[in-house]
């Protein structure tokens, strides 16, 4: 009895006295890591409704390309000591060329059926994609967990008190500037002009002269290649194992539900409130159920609008 | 018919072999062929007669894991252990069903792939640490048992299947399946088929976990609900044959030998194989090895045709 009053004593003196202001200062700090990584969920949506959008397939193997990606700025940093920024310059044409391999042999077939049969074909190879490939790289590089450490890994900016990882801010600041440049070359170029209209009615599209199958594979290649960088970028600054491929599918299927299709900055912002939303459950519920609150988030929206925010057609 | 008598005389063969062996390891192989009978066949139910992909079957077969193997650690006779896991899998069905149905297609898929992650992580957190049998019940551990209960079970579920399919309410889950605006047109309610498959499909999920709880001397809690057992249970009714009676029946035994037949020496192996061939079956024989069977003994037939 005595211990316990003791400890609610002590509690209540620290909370009186400090909590308020460590609180907040927990909070903001977590807001900023959440936000960081949101950027980064932002980029491995934009990939995956890139796809989506215009192929009308879910390629559930998203997390697992990405995953690729994280493993071969991983490769070319250990083997021949390429900064891991540079190395995204190989990674990324790299997925892009997987990306084209993948829907000759693959998805090309799935997306000659009706847009129901599509859909469950899509996520049944995709499935079946993410088991391969979740096999071979446990064959290929171990079930450890591996990330990226160079010289400047550690270095942060100090910001009073608080501390911003260099290495994730750069990383958003990439994420969106690829985002960017991707959204310029939608709006401005023959190819992405195409690519849009074929999301919008592929059937019109082809009326109008445009090679749909072609925009098919460009639009899953340039997909493919943006899970390839994403995943770059999460070997360097956070870590990678073989098992991150669903985690990562999850996380950015959450996001498109969040934010819908359709808009690249959409899915960025819808990435950012994920990842400010994790935050939040790491201050208020712990770090555990982290994982649980953009689940439970995609679920209520998922109950609340079922129809709606994939896309209003299908 | 054939197909009837071919499944009793398997089932007899199973009955009466632990008669002429007391290897452990064979009565083990034949537990594992059994629960993942149960699992292939269970899903195959919901998936493939009722056309719902459930990415989270692995949901239901840790509810009837976890709550089997509290009640029958805590001394409740077994087969009421079993029983209610089976009813909680069952209940937590229905009530996720009737919200999760207004989700057509991928969105059912992704969202009880979401749900079932859900659980996983949460049990993860909440019961870390390895659940083990007491050490008298380990002193008086015996395959035979398991082995029985396993085999009933997996006769059991084929049976139930069996009788559904061809039943009104098998032709109301396949009506629904084919089309679900000319079912519902025809009188057929969609919702009410479909919650039926579901119900049906988890309850044997659950039962597998509960024989899976009562089987395994020691795992984590989190280990029931891995994606792993939706992964297995899509795969073996896949590539056996999914929407037919037999085809999981035949997948499930293909992958369990094959999977053990290679953990001898390329563990995980198994999984590039069976992903590579699942992956050709969903494109080129959406019938799986039933099909390929069936197209087989055509060619063969036609090349023997005089003309």
């Amino acid at each position: 009895m005595i211990f316990v009053s003791f400890v609610v004593n002590h509690y209540f003196a620290y909370f009186g006295f400090f909590a308020a202001k460590q609180f907040s200062m927990i909070l903001t700090q977590q807001l900023i890591l959440g936000l960081l990584v949101g950027g980064l969920y932002g980029l491995a949506a934009a990939g995956l409704s890139l796809t989506f959008g215009v192929l009308r397939v879910l390629n559930v193997a998203h997390g697992e390309l990405l995953m690729l990606g994280g493993y071969g700025t991983f490769w070319l940093f250990t083997i021949w000591k390429v900064d891991p920024f540079a190395s995204l310059l190989a990674v990324g044409p790299a997925m892009f060329v997987l990306g084209l391999l993948l829907y000759v042999a693959l998805f090309q077939f799935v997306v000659r059926a009706h847009e129901e049969e599509r859909i469950k074909n899509s996520l049944l190879i995709g499935f079946g994609l993410t088991l391969v490939l979740h096999a071979l790289a446990i064959q290929l590089w171990t079930a450890d967990e591996r990330a990226v450490t160079t010289a400047y890994s550690g270095a942060a900016l100090r910001l009073g008190p608080f501390a911003i990882p260099l290495l994730r801010l750069s990383s958003l600041l990439l994420a969106f500037a690829l985002l960017a440049a991707l959204h310029m070359f939608l709006a401005g170029t023959r190819w992405g002009r195409a690519i849009r209209a074929t999301a919008e009615d592929w059937e019109a599209a082809a009326l109008m002269g445009i090679p749909v199958g072609r925009t098919y594979l460009l639009a899953f290649a340039l997909g493919t290649a943006l899970a390839g960088i994403a995943g770059g970028l999460v070997s360097i600054s956070y870590s990678i194992s073989p098992s991150i491929g669903m985690e990562w599918t999850l996380k950015a299927l959450i996001v498109i539900v969040l934010a819908g299709l359709g808009s690249l900055f959409g899915s960025f912002a819808g990435g950012i409130l994920l990842g400010l939303a994790e935050s939040m459950s790491v201050v208020f519920l712990g770090g555990p159920y982290r994982e649980v609150v953009g689940l439970i988030l995609f679920l209520l929206v998922l109950l609340v609008r079922p129809q709606g925010l994939f896309g209003a057609r299908g | 018919m054939k197909l009837i008598w071919a499944g009793m005389l398997l089932a007899a063969g199973f009955a009466v072999l632990p008669a002429f062996t007391d290897r452990n390891d064979l009565l083990n192989l034949g537990v594992q062929i059994f629960l993942a009978i149960v699992l292939a066949q269970s899903w195959n139910v919901l998936g493939g007669y009722a056309g719902q992909i459930n990415l989270g079957h692995a949901a239901f077969f840790g509810l009837g894991a976890l709550i089997t193997r509290t009640l029958w650690v805590g001394d409740v006779p077994l087969v009421l252990s079993l029983a209610a896991g089976a009813l909680v899998a069952t209940a937590f069905a229905c009530l996720i069903g009737v919200p999760a149905f207004r989700l057509r297609g991928a969105y059912f898929a992704i969202g009880t792939l979401g749900l079932a992650e859900i659980l996983r992580i949460t049990v993860a957190n909440l019961l870390p640490e390895i659940s083990t049998i007491s050490a008298a019940e380990l002193a008086s551990y015996n395959m035979l048992p398991r082995y029985y209960l396993t085999l009933a079970l997996a006769v059991l579920c084929v049976a139930v299947v069996a009788l559904l399919v061809p039943s009104r309410l098998g032709l109301g889950i396949r009506a629904v399946r084919e089309d679900e605006t000319a079912a519902e047109a025809s009188g057929v309610s969609a919702r009410r088929h479909k919650l039926l498959a579901l119900a049906v499909s988890t309850a044997f999920a659950g039962l597998a976990g509960g024989a899976f709880a009562y089987y395994h001397v020691s795992y984590y809690p989190q280990h029931t609900f891995s994606p792993i057992w939706t992964f297995d249970a899509v795969l073996m009714s896949f590539v056996g044959g999914v929407g037919t009676i037999h085809g999981p029946v035949l997948g499930a035994l293909f992958y369990v030998v094959l999977k053990e037949t290679l953990a001898l020496h390329w563990v995980e192996f198994h999984l590039i194989i069976f992903g590579v061939l699942f992956i050709l079956v969903v494109l080129f024989v959406p019938g799986g090895l039933v099909e390929a069977w069936q197209r087989g003994r055509r060619l063969i037939a036609r090349s023997r045709r005089p003309w």
